[in-house]
């Protein structure tokens, strides 16, 4: 940490001059924002006494949509929450209404629904890295994550047609069945990941600027971590063993083999921004092992089989949450027994993760802000709905 | 050692003979007296055998008969069990006390309650329209919700 007793605003202002604290508004249309975020810094000199983050801008009413729309109808919408992170919007909110109707989906179905989320969750974290490289001041990074996530999204478009926003997770299946040279290709892509991230290691994550840019830097401690409801890579970055796919197990996770990577303050203090971009990188080597397993043993069978004629679930409220990129995201549904939704609530991962902001930032310089918010991974997709 | 959500409320029932716990089987969850609220949190996050150190999620429900919900969805990373305790708070008084001391997750989260749902939150320190613009009026996930025609004199296409 730094030394700032010399510059108080008491010994400045024993020397006679006048000093106030200032109020700088970064973004809305700031490039490290990630979207549109304002935040209200509150100054004194280059030093950050308070941030408030006001969030808003890009609310689509996703909630009050999906209560007008059919079960089926509002998939579409849960993939233009987290953007990034399509497939695994799906398959939460796919989960929690095959819980309400008691739906037993086919094998078939859960090896594609978890190769999907967990090359989904490479995809994310290689836009979370690379931007983040970016934010920092490294470019290169940036076009070699963004050139390896382009294997991923070739998969994607050539099994459902889309690129970004897929509709892929239906309930009680998925949309379309995988083409013929999925396997094949799906283990040719994990190949060609394994040595981008050693690339990317070798590259910027222990890049002797990097790390003095990150170690140290927006330290959240464990408990703090907990009592904001910072989740993913937030929670795990501090140290905390988490892992929803492990610890409240959904679809067929318990099936494989991994570890849950956590921080554990290598290049400086555990919780640092370090520590939580590294989770990331490791959690990509996870998410391959993951991936490779599913392969061996991937199953034949009719991808439509389960899909019910008419969704209309039982009277009934669940709670139902997945392990996002960026953490816990839930799902809090009830039905009234009709067609449409009587209440869907999307807890996002990131509107909680960006909560502790103001905690974590106090002390920093104004350029910290940036690593700090980088570090965090937000989707405003998500945190505005 | 996890515990049951039966087991939980008829612990609850014990630590607080003057505050109205009830427990609904058919979810199953705890229903709260909106204005005690706070001191069963407490006693939820602290107590060794709960240690409900995480809220999961904090949403706001309009029934539509007139009354309105606060659903908190807990759980305890140290005993992996989980709960979901409900307030109950007429629509034309709605008051429930705020947890936001309690877990700081709430506060993001009863604002949002507040902004789409119309729930005060007492006691939250900065409760203020979250997603909504701050001049909004009304609360939009209200079942009786009506679009206003104007937003600032400008039209509001749908």
């Amino acid at each position: 940490m730094f030394d700032n007793s010399v510059t108080t605003r008491e010994d400045i202002r024993d020397r006679g001059l006048r000093t106030e604290e200032m109020v700088l508004n970064m973004g809305p249309q700031h490039p490290s924002t990630h979207g549109v975020l304002r935040l209200e810094l509150v100054l004194e000199g280059e030093i950050i006494r308070k941030v408030i983050p006001h969030i808003g801008y890009l609310h689509r009413c996703f909630e009050k949509h999906a209560e007008n729309e059919s079960y089926t109808q509002v998939i579409p919408y849960t993939d233009r929450m987290d953007y990034l992170a399509s497939m695994n919007n799906n398959h939460g909110y796919a989960l929690g209404i095959e819980r309400l109707m008691g739906i037993e989906v086919p094998e078939r179905v859960e090896y594609i629904r978890v190769i999907m989320a967990e090359l989904q969750r490479i995809a994310s974290h290689l836009v979370a890295i690379g931007t983040y490289g970016m934010d920092i001041g490294a470019f290169t990074p940036f076009l070699y994550c963004f050139r390896d996530r382009e294997h991923i999204l070739d998969i994607f478009e050539k099994t459902c047609g889309a690129r970004l926003l897929y509709n892929y997770i239906w309930i009680g299946g998925v949309s379309h069945d995988v083409y013929p040279e999925f396997v094949k290709d799906v283990a040719e892509v994990v190949k060609i990941l394994r040595p981008t991230i050693k690339e990317l290691n070798d590259l910027l994550n222990y890049n002797k600027i990097f790390i003095d840019r990150t170690a140290n830097v927006g330290v959240l401690p464990a408990d703090v971590a907990i009592n904001y409801g910072c989740t993913g890579p937030m929670l795990r970055g501090s140290g905390v063993n988490f892992d929803l796919r492990r610890d409240d197990p959904y679809s067929i996770y318990d099936r494989f083999e991994w570890e849950v990577r956590i921080g554990k303050g290598e290049a400086g203090t555990v919780g640092d921004c370090w520590d939580r971009h590294m989770v990331r990188v490791w959690e990509m080597e996870e998410s391959c092992n993951i991936i490779e397993q599913a392969l061996e043993s991937f199953p034949e069978g009719d991808v439509h089989a389960a899909i019910p004629r008419r969704v209309r679930p039982p009277k009934g409220e669940i709670y139902v949450r997945v392990e996002n990129p960026r953490g816990e995201l839930g799902y809090y549904i009830i039905s009234d027994g009709t067609g449409t939704p009587f209440r869907i609530k999307a807890r996002a991962p990131g509107f909680s993760n960006l909560s502790v902001i103001n905690e974590i930032s106090q002390g920093h310089m104004v350029a910290d802000i940036v690593a700090i918010l980088g570090s965090i991974d937000i989707v405003l997709g998500e945190i505005d709905r | 050692m996890a515990l049951e959500p039966k087991e939980i409320y008829e612990k609850l029932q014990a630590a607080f003979p003057d505050i109205s716990v009830e427990f609904d089987e058919a979810v199953p969850c705890i229903i709260v007296e909106p204005m005690k609220w706070k001191t069963v949190a407490l006693f939820l996050r602290d107590a060794d055998d709960l240690k409900f150190d995480s809220l999961m999620c904090l949403s706001g429900v309009d029934n539509g008969d007139g009354n309105l919900v606060s659903v908190c969805h807990l759980d305890s990373l140290a005993h992996r069990h989980k709960l979901t305790v409900k307030c109950v708070v007429p629509a034309d008084d709605p008051k429930v006390e705020s947890v936001e001391q309690v877990w700081r997750t709430a506060d993001w989260h009863e604002r949002e309650a507040y902004d789409l749902i119309g729930i005060e939150y007492v006691g939250h320190r900065d409760l203020r329209r979250i997603l909504m613009p701050y001049d909004w009026t009304g609360h939009p996930l209200c079942k009786d919700y009506e679009v206003p025609e104007f937003y600032n004199g400008i039209k509001v296409p749908y």
